[in-house]
């Protein structure tokens, strides 16, 4: 079906007035308000936070001219010494349990995609979107039951642990929409021109699969750098991650190095999933 | 070289499908020794003794679901009458779910319609703005929402500065705070279905319907929405669910007198409450409502496209 985007601008009026009236059909009043709404919901508080970091004054709502005290004392100030620990807790365990999920939804996503037809394929997909349908607060719940019953400390390992198991379907989803898009005759030509089933594997399958690969990795990374409840469940008395130790200073009050903090985090999301759209921009179009 | 050919029904197979239980090997280990057995473990200790500052005695019994639904008077030995506090925790969760809901489908629906009509060199961009606040941290953008609303917050120093109220709104810790923070945080759930499905809207039945003198707003309920229907129901899911379990929303913005089911939850285990067993138990009924709707949605029309697209 070809439709208005694609008729062009011709030179014919015809065919201009048949694009106007097909707009005219299209669109609603009220809808691009109803748009611009959302993004001030979505965005506003967000943008607020932001610039109020940025306040010199100590009252955080009055504005006392522009500053970048509490970032200094995000770096410097008295409580820098927890929150440089729980920044190093947050992009380890991110970084391990990302890596470790990528790997593990991979080898999934070839063996699901590319395995055939075979018995409890429908159950195997359940398994792996366990971590998603289940609601995060009864995961979190089961974690910290499972580990006291086996009699694992709580601390550093259990939130890695729990954070592997729940970012595998993360990882798993555009890892296997991407596998999806590729035709089966890659590897075989390869096969067919005598390569191991590995080298069919990592020099001709793994480059085509990368932009899906990097992009679960990418998601993956985040919902480990971003969860709360789960890590707040397993983490046991001591060990922080950044949402943890944010919480624990919220509970006394917003400060402003609070916000400062957030407005850091913030700028690192837009920075991730602005590589992730990069990357899957550039794979779409390869 | 390996052979493409089924050797028994010589058909046609993947390169890596021989390959595929020793693929699948990790993932099932992981989920079901990390994630499957502590559900089974949790279930298990629904029925089981309470031990005072946590944990559990190994001894059956029913106490903690016959704590959730039934009251026994203080020393337990009055006739059972329905205990109506935590049953009206989970009401108001579902009741405050389902709002969020609604409101996330009005201003998600007109959002996703406009998106998915613009030309495709702007759709992109559209669709990124949309995105960005899904990836930010639920934490920080629920603390954003808590500096906004204080009472001495920068919406209330506005309104005051302006003259538009003379003392400060207060929203805080009340249900209607909490009810901002659920739609606030789980908005961009409800656009991206609700866009996947209006992308794949075929706009010559709007055509259609304008030729036949339609009105335009009798097209959009009698046709796009009826069309549109699999996204609809996936986005409100997407919404319903998360919001039933939500924790940092009514903790943060509700304060004490407006728990919901994740906040009692969450009591029985890191607050003073410490009833392992009863929160265990609360655990349980919320994860069966929500399997329930799972299971409602894959027998819908729009679920079961969605399970054969996924394979299974």
């Amino acid at each position: 079906m070809v439709f208005p985007d694609s008729l062009g601008d011709k030179s014919e009026t015809g065919q201009r007035v048949v694009k106007k009236s097909l707009r005219d059909i299209r669109d609603y009043i009220g809808f691009f308000p109803m748009t611009v709404l959302c993004l001030i919901l979505l965005y506003g508080p967000l943008i607020i936070v932001m610039f109020y970091s940025f306040n010199d004054s100590q009252s955080i709502t009055i504005w006392g001219g522009f500053s970048l005290r509490w970032y200094e004392e995000v770096f410097f100030g008295v409580e820098s010494p927890k929150f440089k620990k729980a920044a190093f807790n947050s992009f380890t365990i991110a970084l391990m349990a990302a890596t470790t999920s990528t790997v593990i939804a991979t080898c999934a996503a070839v063996a699901m995609i590319r395995g055939g037809a075979f018995r409890g394929k429908g159950l195997t997909f359940g398994l792996i979107n366990l971590p998603l349908m289940v609601p995060e607060i009864v995961t979190a719940v089961a974690t910290l039951i499972f580990f006291s019953t086996i009699g694992f400390r709580a601390g550093y390992a259990t939130i890695l642990v729990a954070h592997i198991a729940f970012c595998i379907p993360f990882a798993y989803l555009p890892i296997a929409a991407r596998l999806q898009g590729i035709d089966e005759s890659y590897e075989e030509a390869a096969v067919d021109l005598y390569a191991s089933r590995s080298r069919a594997f990592f020099q001709v399958l793994m480059p085509l699969m990368l932009p899906g690969i990097i992009s679960g990795f990418l998601l993956a990374f985040v919902i480990s750098l971003d969860d709360f409840i789960i890590t707040n469940f397993v983490k046991g008395a001591g060990v922080e991650t950044l949402p943890t130790a944010i919480f624990g200073a919220v509970k006394q009050g917003i400060k402003p190095n609070i916000m400062a903090i957030s407005t850091l985090l913030l700028f690192l999301s837009i920075v991730i999933v602005t590589l992730s759209y990069l990357f899957n921009r550039s794979g779409s179009r390869s | 070289m390996t052979n493409l050919r089924d050797n028994r029904t010589n058909q046609h197979v993947g390169v890596f499908a021989g390959l595929r239980n020793t693929l699948l090997l990790p993932s099932w280990l992981v989920i079901s020794v990390f994630a499957l057995a502590p559900l089974a473990i949790m279930l298990v200790y629904s029925f089981l003794t309470k031990e005072f500052r946590g944990g559990v005695i190994w001894e059956f019994t029913l106490a903690a679901y016959d704590q959730f639904f039934l009251d026994r008077g203080l020393f337990g030995d009055e006739s059972p009458k329905i205990e109506w506090t935590y049953i009206n925790i989970f009401w108001r969760s579902v009741w405050q779910a389902s709002l969020a809901t609604v409101i996330c489908l009005v201003i998600g629906f007109p959002t996703a319609y406009y998106i998915a009509t613009r030309p495709a060199s702007t759709r992109n961009i559209w669709l990124f703005m949309i995105t960005v606040p899904y990836w930010v941290n639920l934490l920080i953008r629920t603390v954003s929402m808590k500096f906004l609303i204080r009472d001495n917050g920068p919406i209330n120093e506005w309104l005051l500065a302006a003259g538009m109220i003379s003392e400060p709104i207060h929203l805080i810790n009340t249900p209607i705070a909490v009810q901002l923070g659920l739609f606030y945080s789980y908005l961009p759930f409800m656009v991206l279905p609700l866009y996947a499905a209006i992308e794949r809207y075929n706009f010559s039945l709007s055509e259609a319907a304008a030729d036949l003198y339609a009105g335009k707003w009798f097209t959009l309920w009698h046709i796009i929405i009826p069309s549109v229907k699999p996204g609809i129901v996936a986005g409100c899911i997407l919404v319903f669910i998360p919001s039933l379990g939500a924790f940092l929303a009514p903790d943060l913005l509700g304060g004490a007198k407006n728990f919901m089911i994740g906040s009692l939850i969450e009591e029985q285990f890191k607050g003073t409450a410490g009833n392992w067993p009863f929160g265990a138990a609360a655990s349980m009924i919320l994860l069966s409502t929500v399997l329930l709707i799972l299971m409602w949605y894959s027998r819908t029309p729009s679920g079961t496209k969605a399970k054969r697209d996924n394979g299974s």
